[in-house]
């Protein structure tokens, strides 16, 4: 048996309202890791989605296989982070994947994010839009300087030792992120930048994979005032208290 | 530490510095010049952060990656993907 093959990776998607890109995510996921050898699972987390995303998922797991796609829901929407803990709980991997379902995270970086675990060993690799050849699609001048700017603050203020903190296109070792997640008291963009944070914190080895991110959503979401805010608001915490 | 008490430590230790250069406040008898010089430098040193964060957001701004293939590709994907999925029996 070759020694990658005894790694498995789960990747854990929770979803809100994803009918229309669960079966294309999955899809493409199932490509890359089947071309890849990597053994995988993919962990669907719906909250409750009233548009059916669940009866989706159960299609694809007759397609696909129980051993491939395994459902975990839940009754409401209940936030990123305990749905990353109740993700954990039901993961056979001993690597976890985290990623958007909404197709905005291309499944073809996986097996890079996979190298470049291995060559450093690295207890988290993380997806970034600012370095290499990554990159954005869909933004306009607005919300890239917004971005550029609400980064280069976070850098300023938290010398991170990351390029991108607010991104959630990352692979974690399955005990590495539970330990992170029950650390993590934050909401929204600033849960994934606490996460790098205390990751630096415990001595956790951080590497870095560029990664394309297409944003088809913009336009329909937001970065309005109250989010900026509660941003703001959220680093100067973490700056206070980290 | 936190990185407030960082900034805060850094910060003082600065003003402390330029405090005593400047107002000679150790009776140190250092020569006229390097009052002159150091006086400002609070000043400038903000001014000059100031323009390399201008500098630095603009030029990241301008030079972030515009990942049209990434979207194209992504675009046919999606339709290969539906074609094989409605040939698997998925009803959408």
């Amino acid at each position: 048996m070759s020694p990658w093959q005894a790694d498995k990776y789960s990747v854990l998607l929770p979803t809100y309202n994803e009918r229309e890109n669960l079966p294309l995510i999955v899809w493409l996921l199932v490509k890359y890791f089947g071309e890849s050898g990597y053994n995988y699972e993919i962990i669907v987390i719906d909250d409750g989605s009233p548009d059916g995303t669940l009866e989706i998922a159960e299609q694809l797991q007759k397609i696909y296989g129980e051993d491939k796609i395994l459902l975990r829901p839940r009754e409401k929407k209940l936030g990123l982070g305990t749905a990353y803990i109740h993700g954990i709980k039901h993961a056979t991997g001993n690597f976890i994947f985290i990623m958007d379902a909404d197709l905005s995270h291309h499944p073809k970086f996986i097996p890079e994010f996979i190298e470049k675990q291995k060559e450093g060993n690295y207890d988290l690799v993380s997806g970034t839009r600012y370095q290499g050849n990554g990159g954005v699609y869909g933004w306009d001048l607005r919300r890239k300087l917004i971005s550029r700017g609400a980064n280069f603050l976070t850098q300023v203020l938290l010398r991170p030792g990351a390029s991108d903190l607010t991104g959630s296109f990352r692979l974690y070792k399955k005990k590495v992120l539970e330990s992170l997640v029950e650390r993590c008291v934050s909401k929204g963009y600033v849960f994934q930048m606490e996460m790098i944070v205390r990751a630096r914190q415990l001595n956790y080895t951080i590497g870095e994979v560029p990664i394309s991110f297409v944003d088809r959503v913009y336009g329909e979401s937001k970065l309005g005032g109250n989010e900026i805010v509660s941003f703001v608001k959220g680093l100067l915490t973490l700056f206070a208290t980290t | 530490m936190t990185k407030l008490l960082e900034w805060l430590f850094g910060v003082s230790f600065v003003l402390v510095a330029w405090a005593v250069v400047s107002f000679d406040l150790l009776d140190l008898s250092l020569p006229q010049t390097y009052r002159e010089v150091a006086w400002p430098m609070p000043l400038y040193l903000l001014v000059s952060f100031g323009c390399y964060s201008l500098a630095t957001v603009g030029y990241r701004v301008a030079t972030f990656n515009d990942c049209e293939e990434a979207a194209k590709e992504l675009q046919e994907q999606i339709k290969e993907a539906k074609e094989d999925l409605r040939k698997k029996g998925l009803k959408m």
